[in-house]
């Protein structure tokens, strides 16, 4: 009786949805160059039309039935259907749907065109809150009307009222996939807050988080197979609060220099939680998107911890950034440093032959990506060659610096990853270091008791000279580590917020 | 479908994802976040089932709701994705 009622589903709507999932396939596939990136995005929101427009067409009841009706008559074309027909209310039907998704677009649209690029991480991690709530509403409706999604059949016992027994199957997937939208969302805004400076970007660390989340954890898994057992709504209930509450407890602990896996590790459950909903609803569009985004994002999350020398576990298990400050910190103290000038600045940079420019945090946080490019573009009317150290992980989301300096017009061909470009720094004759500090750390190659150790770092320490532009000497970098480049011989630190201080060099520079 | 067939979909997409993604070149990958972003929205589909079929009222205003988060996601996902790759710009189409 359950393949029946799937079966019901015309072949041309599966096919439309196929098309739809290939259309997603392609628009990643798009993102291996900036060229094809933009065919790609398109063709995304073709596959997404083609999705929306299937789904309208074959379910909106354009012919308003008269009374109940048995689930198969939910699309289109069943013989069933035409006993109920009647064009009464259409209008009344449809139209909350259009003005749903006019004010979902327009909000949508007009925060996409006002956000600042440096603002990104706290709009994906907004957007992924969203997928996540999403995810559960539509678990609730499945589960308070299974007929809907054919998920379920209605039974009539003797002398009591009849009601629909979800499958069991379809019980499992709905339950995990509410529990995994849940955890996406109340992460996701844990991690909102943290991006955009409402919560404090430091670990809150529970004394026996490990123990309690462990046990929420089980406590969910528990239920969802009980699930299996008995359909009734605190089951639903409880696994659906217990996954918002575990989504926070997990994030929570965890520091802002460790955002962007958190991030990426929360674009990925935004995935699972949509590939979840496409098994209980049997949609391939759905499966096909939630494998694809459920594997980029772990793959994101893959390579910021490589990135990071630090292994998944200990990134969600939380806490960096809390424990080393005391050591670090100490260590601070009174050691001698050079000082320079705007003007020293600029005087060294002019005379060079090659300058690498490493951005990091501190340039989104002062937006001092377009007095950079100003800067770089009088740099190289003199005859300097300019180009872009980007290690994986500086900023608060995969590809940050990217964005920024795309943003300030700043060409893509002029910026390198780390592996590409490290072996340049020692035939060079300034980097210049904005912003950024423990992706420039030495100590990571050779102190092994630093909390960094073994971190791949951008060898900026080998060029001639080392401009480190920093607000002061008192603040250690995200991880809590003093950095050696500090007190090197060649290093010149110009300690001012970013932005002045390349406005400055600009102004000594024309 | 039956659920073997759903299960080789997702098995078989994922390694797709898989390489797809591989492939992706890191300067793309806040792009590559906002577009999943967007395309992840898929949902929108149950949720358009849920508020277009009759049954039951609740069910329906859950999947309003959804429709609505839904389209903020889809409509600023593509947009704010639109807008980051038309700024990655090649150097000799810069002045």
């Amino acid at each position: 009786m359950h393949t029946d009622v799937i079966m019901a589903v015309p072949s041309w709507v599966l096919l439309a949805y196929l098309v739809s999932g290939v259309c997603f396939i392609l628009a990643l596939r798009g993102l291996s160059g900036p060229e094809s990136s933009r065919r790609g995005n398109r063709l995304g929101m073709v596959g997404m039309a083609i999705a929306v427009l299937t789904t309208l067409v074959t379910h909106i009841p354009w012919t308003k039935p008269a009374g109940t009706y048995p689930p198969t008559c939910g699309s289109i074309g069943n013989p069933c259907q035409q006993l109920f027909e009647s064009n009464q209310n259409l209008i009344l039907d449809v139209f909350p749907i259009f003005v749903a998704i006019a004010i979902g677009g327009a909000i949508g649209l007009v925060t996409a065109r006002k956000i600042q690029m440096t603002a990104m991480p706290q709009l994906v991690a907004a957007f992924h809150s969203l997928v996540g709530m999403a995810a559960v509403l539509v678990g609730a409706a499945a589960y308070l009307n299974p007929e809907a999604f054919a998920i379920g059949v209605r039974i009539t016992p003797i002398a009591s009222p009849s009601f629909v027994s979800i499958f069991p199957v379809s019980r499992v997937e709905m339950g995990l996939g509410v529990a995994i939208g849940a955890i996406t969302f109340s992460g996701s805004v844990i991690a909102f807050l943290k991006l955009n400076g409402n919560m404090s970007g430091k670990p809150i660390l529970l004394p026996l988080r490990h123990v309690i989340n462990l046990g929420t954890l089980a406590a969910i898994l528990g239920l969802i197979a009980y699930f299996i057992q008995d359909q009734s709504p605190w089951v639903f209930g409880t696994v659906t609060a217990l996954s918002f509450l575990i989504g926070f407890l997990l994030i929570i602990p965890i520091g802002g220099a460790d955002m962007p896996v958190v991030i990426s590790m929360l674009n990925s459950y935004s995935g699972w939680a949509a590939a979840a909903m496409g098994f209980t609803l049997h949609n391939s569009a759905m499966i096909i998107t939630g494998a694809l985004v459920g594997s980029s994002g772990a793959i994101l999350s893959y390579i910021m911890c490589r990135a990071m020398n630090r292994s998944f576990i200990s990134v969600i298990a939380g806490g960096f950034g809390g424990d080393a400050v005391a050591g670090g910190a100490a260590a601070a103290i009174d050691r001698p440093y050079k000082r320079g000038s705007a003007e020293d600045a600029a005087f060294l940079m002019s005379q060079a032959d090659q300058v690498i420019i490493v951005p990091g945090y501190g340039m989104a946080v002062s937006q001092a990506q377009h007095a950079l490019r100003e800067m770089a573009d009088i740099l190289k009317k003199e005859g300097v060659r300019v180009k872009y150290a980007i290690h994986p992980v500086a900023g608060r989301m995969p590809g940050h610096m990217n964005v920024l300096l795309a943003e300030a017009n700043v060409p893509y061909d002029e910026v390198f990853e780390l592996e590409d470009i490290n072996s340049e720094f020692a035939q060079t004759d300034v980097a210049f270091v904005i912003g950024a500090n423990d992706v420039t750390n030495p100590a990571a190659k050779t102190d092994k008791s630093s909390p960094i150790y073994g971190m791949p770092v951008l060898d900026v320490e080998k060029a001639r000279t080392v401009l480190f532009v920093k607000r002061s000497m008192g603040g250690v970098g995200y991880a809590g580590v003093d950095n050696e480049l500090f007190y090197r011989d060649n290093t010149m630190m110009l300690l001012a917020d970013a932005k002045k201080m390349v406005e400055e060099i600009v102004k000594s520079l024309g | 479908m039956d659920f073997i067939s759903i299960l080789s979909i997702f098995v078989l997409a994922c390694f797709v994802g898989y390489f797809v993604v591989w492939s992706v070149t890191p300067a793309l990958h806040t792009p590559l976040m906002s577009v999943t972003n967007a395309i992840s929205s898929v949902i929108v589909v149950g949720a358009l089932i849920a508020s277009a079929t009759a049954g039951s009222d609740s069910s329906k205003w859950l999947g309003l709701v959804a429709v609505a988060l839904a389209s903020v996601n889809i409509f600023g996902g593509f947009a704010v994705t639109q807008r980051m790759l038309a700024m990655y710009k090649k150097k000799d189409r810069q002045g």
